[in-house]
């Protein structure tokens, strides 16, 4: 247990108990993580919830019914298409590129937006032919679940162009940059998710 | 503390992806790629009715799900035992297995309760069960049946 | 929902001048007291000019050590709301029999249950756990603060906003009537249309955030900022029970703000989760919300754990027997704690195989507790034993809450279960186990580090005199309710007709009146302290002759907590320095990085709290104004570079050079 010899057991210089200048590592990207891994158990919840309620149709529409895989499909592309640009932003700023990691921010915001738009679109469509979020506990846990993730998606924009602000003023600092790995760490935990949402409701509800 | 940037140790600018992998345009390609390819079938097994058995087509479609989700993972997210020395992948892990825990505790656990307390109800637990019946079939069940295989 | 235009409607929402209980005496009392009392405390900051200096140094602070205290604070504080219902429920269930009804008819009474819980679990126990961590781990890790100063300032001020909106409750509307989990359809809105149990969602959703946040915050810590040398394997025990609580944190409470956010989209937007018809299932909010539930309680016990274990190595003059295997203990409690959560729920029908499956576990979880009491006693086995009264509480503790733990083995096993569930054996069970564990372990925690905290110990008297009147409190006060509950007396009863039960509940009822005794022991132990400061003050930093980190600060730390980082070569770093006659630093000191008090936390927890109380009234235009607030103000905050800030060398030589007269002056 101790590394000290026992048979020297007397006075240590106290040097040998402190360090003059000590800087603990910085812990932001883990605690984003660990922040991450909480998220996911939300997700987990509606997940869980989504699987007891998803058939409990109540008379009401089905997946089948109302599901339209084409613009899933679309969505799915924006995403993915906006992690990748994401990824080419986090490239060009370890090459410390402000310019083009501000270009490649701002697509990944775009497709963002597609997204968003598409899926208030869905929802908007679905509310108005009565399969809106009250009619069953199928349609409660879909717009639960799909609707926060989109809530997140969302979340993520403005967070984006905040950072976008912020790296226009002060350019990529140390600071900065921790905040643009944290958000492409929210940004790709949001495409893991929405891989779990396409297959698991869309893809599987269709199935039903 | 958090804002530990500039007050004169150069070197300070480096630490933060010393322990954190940043793949590299190939990396982003190849898990783009393989992502558009794991996305592609599933839709396409779908909407063209490839697999006529919805049972067998749900299980293929989490497999694909699973390998994606890994895709993203490894490719996007960079995540490996070495960052954070380990505790990225502790708690991913921990949090996979509590996520399998929550899944598919839920599923059993309202499985029997609506089995034994809501027996009128026609939903995924009561379809093809008779009534007062001891044996628990799980294979027409394949909303919680499969959802062992989704892992986070 | 049908879009209100009526601006009225759009700025009050459901809220009137109705919402007031002038009606209830007992309220109106209630809020006399309190409005006398907060114009008395008002008055005297305003008289003695306190409001800069509690803005500049206590709102603002980011220090670790000012925000333990003031979670510690505010738990206590609760304490007296939380215990107020306690008292009046024993005392309503001593008189209501027969004929006699009491003086509290059962609409007051549910919400006086419900409070009762609410209260103590989410802003008593949590807030003194998390002020106990929060003072004690940076000091035990040899770190200067937490990973994320500003997030701790901002968890706490959403925790004390959390705790205020439920005061409000008090004498704005009302509380809930369901008990202190709001089960669905009782919770829903068609059966409980009133504010109460939105009170309760947006309570605790606020005071959740500032729990989770404060989790990530903690693991970060611990994980990043040990002094060098600390490998896991030589951290304290406390320090390991921190962390593995923590985890559990970050892992349960996420699980929690789900399922009070689709409650309260049932009750908002008429969503269908948890209702009767229409495809909701009600049964799912009770699994999922135990699902929190079971880890909660464990992150409750598992702090106390790790107080326990400090105290006894350091009243035994020893190294924790077993340092490894409470280490394992830990863990396995943390991981197992995620697999008993139906042995809350056996009665609800699901049925031999599952309620097999986790009344085993249960039964199994009880098992690293166990390994955990031998290493205490074998700790204390031939030990110079020093009954001081952290010590007095430990030993409390292990008689009690070894009681309790049995009597919960007993509860895990489902046919015993489905007679006990929901009697007021369960309310013994689980009060013996939080009241030994938790609450013994705060009070044991409080005295054992408020000399570090403010300089002098506690005062000995009134310290035994709260410690004899809580034990004896609670065994009177409890032991009853064991007899009662295998007798089949069902628990929130606010009325019963068998008057044979009476003495029992009586008796219980004298016990509760110990336990106040005690409360009011503890008060006067606080006044008597601080005015006997002189002759009880701790000079040296370590007036217990303790073994770990924080021990070798001057009580209390200066702001930078040490001048310079630890070295650690051993476990109990402190007892390994001061067997090798460690001589502090007296030159050589340097600036000192620290980061800067902020009052974003604050505002931004202010915003938060107002948009809740709108939720709750549903007051739309405040919900909007307040969440744009919010957001804006988060943004604002961002966009601040400026966070920190350098302690000169001078200063600390100044601090240091007054330590080392102090140390002089004394030896």
């Amino acid at each position: 247990m101790s590394d000290l010899t026992t048979s020297n057991a007397g006075t240590l210089p106290s040097t040998h108990y402190y360090v003059r200048e000590h800087h603990p590592e910085n812990g932001t990207l883990l605690g984003f993580w660990l922040y991450l891994m909480s998220d996911c158990l939300i997700f987990a919840c509606l997940f869980a919830t989504y699987a007891v309620l998803g058939r409990n149709y109540a008379g009401g529409p089905t997946g089948a019914e109302i599901f339209e895989l084409p613009i899933v499909g679309l969505n799915t592309s924006l995403l993915l298409f906006s992690s990748i640009t994401y990824g080419f932003a986090m490239l060009e700023m370890y090459k410390k590129n402000v310019g083009t990691t501000m270009l490649w921010l701002a697509i990944t915001g775009l497709f963002g937006a597609g997204f968003i738009y598409f899926e208030l679109s869905e929802f908007v469509h679905l509310i108005s032919i009565g399969a809106g979020p009250q009619r069953s506990g199928f349609l409660t846990s879909f717009f639960a679940l799909v609707g926060t993730h989109g809530l997140h998606v969302s979340f993520g924009i403005i967070w984006l162009i905040t950072l976008m602000f912020q790296v226009k003023k002060h350019g990529l600092t140390a600071a900065n940059k921790r905040r643009l790995m944290c958000l492409s760490l929210f940004w790709h935990f949001l495409d893991l998710i929405w891989i779990g949402v396409f297959t698991f409701v869309y893809l599987m509800g269709v199935l039903a | 503390m958090s804002a530990h940037t500039e007050h004169g140790h150069g070197h300070h600018d480096h630490d933060e992806h010393d322990s954190h992998d940043h793949g590299s345009f190939k990396s982003y390609m190849l898990g783009f790629i393989l992502a558009v390819i794991l996305t592609a079938i599933p839709f396409w097994l779908v909407m063209g009715n490839v697999i006529p058995k919805s049972s067998t087509l749900g299980v293929v479609l989490l497999v694909f799900a699973a390998m994606q989700m890994v895709v993203h993972v490894v490719y996007f997210l960079h995540l490996n035992a070495r960052s954070e020395n380990g505790w990225n992948m502790l708690a991913f892990i921990f949090t996979g297995t509590l996520l399998f825990i929550v899944m598919s505790g839920s599923l059993w656990v309202m499985y029997h309760l609506n089995h034994n307390m809501m027996p009128g109800m026609m939903d995924t637990t009561g379809e093809g069960m008779k009534p007062g019946d001891g044996q628990h079939d799980m294979k027409n069940m394949p909303a919680m049946h499969d959802m062992k295989n989704m892992e986070q | 929902m049908q879009l209100q235009l009526d601006p009225m409607k759009l700025i009050f929402g459901r809220l009137s001048l109705e919402a007031i209980p002038y009606h209830e005496p007992i309220l109106v009392g209630t809020f006399i007291m309190v409005a006398l009392g907060g114009m008395a405390v008002l008055g005297a900051m305003t008289y003695f000019r306190l409001w800069g200096p509690f803005w500049r140094n206590w709102i603002t602070s980011i220090d670790h050590k000012k925000i333990g205290i003031m979670y510690v604070v505010l738990g206590l504080v609760m304490l007296l709301r939380g215990f107020a219902d306690a008292l009046m429920m024993r005392a309503q269930q001593a008189m209501s029999f027969g004929d006699s009804h009491g003086f509290l008819p059962p609409h007051h009474y549910d919400q006086v249950f419900t409070a009762h819980g609410v209260i103590m679990i989410f802003f008593v126990a949590m807030p003194l756990v998390t002020g106990l961590m929060n003072y004690v781990i940076p000091l035990q890790i040899g770190a200067r603060d937490v990973a994320f100063p500003f997030l701790n300032n901002f968890s706490f001020w959403m925790t004390a906003f959390g705790g205020g909106l439920v005061m409000v409750s008090l004498f704005v509307g009302e509380f809930a009537r369901t008990g202190w989990l709001a089960y669905p359809p009782l919770s829903g809105i068609l059966a409980s249309p009133d504010v109460g149990v939105d009170y309760y969602i947006w309570s605790l959703q606020i005071a959740g955030v500032g729990t989770l946040l404060s989790g990530v915050n903690l693991l970060v810590t611990i994980i990043k900022m040990r002094a060098p040398g600390m490998k896991m394997m030589r951290m304290p025990v406390f320090t390991w029970t921190a962390l593995c609580t923590n985890v559990l944190i970050v892992a349960a409470f996420p699980v929690l703000t789900a399922v009070l956010a689709m409650l309260s989209l049932d009750r908002t937007f008429g969503t269908n989760f948890f209702t009767n018809d229409l495809g909701g299932n009600a049964m799912m909010y009770v699994n999922l919300i135990w699902i929190w539930g079971h880890p909660e309680v464990y992150i409750l016990v598992l702090p106390a754990f790790g107080v326990f274990s400090e105290i006894v190595s350091t009243f035994c003059s020893k190294r924790l027997f077993g340092y490894t295997s409470m280490v394992y203990a830990t863990i396995v409690i943390t991981i197992l704690s995620y697999l008993v959560w139906l042995h809350h729920f056996f009665t609800m029908g699901s049925g031999a195989s599952v309620n097999s499956f986790f009344g085993i576990t249960t039964m199994i979880i009880s098992i690293p507790t166990g390994a955990k009491i031998f290493n205490w006693l074998f700790t204390m086995y031939r030990g110079r034993i020093r009954f001081e009264l952290p010590m007095l509480w430990t030993m409390g503790f292990m008689i009690t809450f070894v009681i309790g733990g049995m009597t919960g083995v007993l509860l895990a096993v489902p046919p015993a279960d489905f007679v006990l569930h929901n009697s007021l054996f369960l309310i013994a069970h689980f009060h013996n186990v939080i009241i030994g564990g938790v609450l013994f372990g705060m009070f044991a925690g409080i005295n054992y580090w408020f000399p570090k905290a403010f300089g002098y110990k506690l005062d000995d008297f009134w310290g035994k005199c709260c410690f004899w009147f809580w034990t004896i409190g609670f065994y009177f006060a409890f032991m009853p309710l064991y007899v009662l509950g295998l007798m089949g007396v069902t628990r929130r009863l606010s009325h019963f007709d068998d008057p044979s039960l009476q003495i029992w509940f009586q008796i219980a009822a004298f016990g509760a009146v110990l336990v106040a005794l005690g409360i009011a022991s503890f008060i006067i132990q606080l006044v008597v302290s601080f005015l006997r400061r002189e002759q009880l003050k701790d000079v040296t930093g370590d007036p217990w002759g303790a073994r770990t980190l924080e021990w070798s600060t001057s009580s209390p730390p200066p702001d930078y907590n040490f001048a310079f980082t630890p070295l650690v070569h051993d476990n109990d770093t402190w007892a390994d320095m001061k067997a090798h006659g460690y001589q502090r630093p007296t030159e050589g000191f340097v600036d000192i990085h620290m980061p800067k008090n902020t009052g974003a936390g604050f505002i931004i927890a202010a915003c938060a709290a107002v948009c809740g109380f709108g939720l709750i009234w549903q007051m739309w235009l405040v919900v909007i104004v307040a969440f744009v607030a919010l957001l804006v103000s988060t943004i604002v905050h961002t966009f601040n570079y400026n966070r920190d800030y350098y302690i000169s060398s001078d200063d600390v030589v100044r601090t240091e050079g007054e330590r080392t007269r102090l140390l002089a002056a004394h030896v």
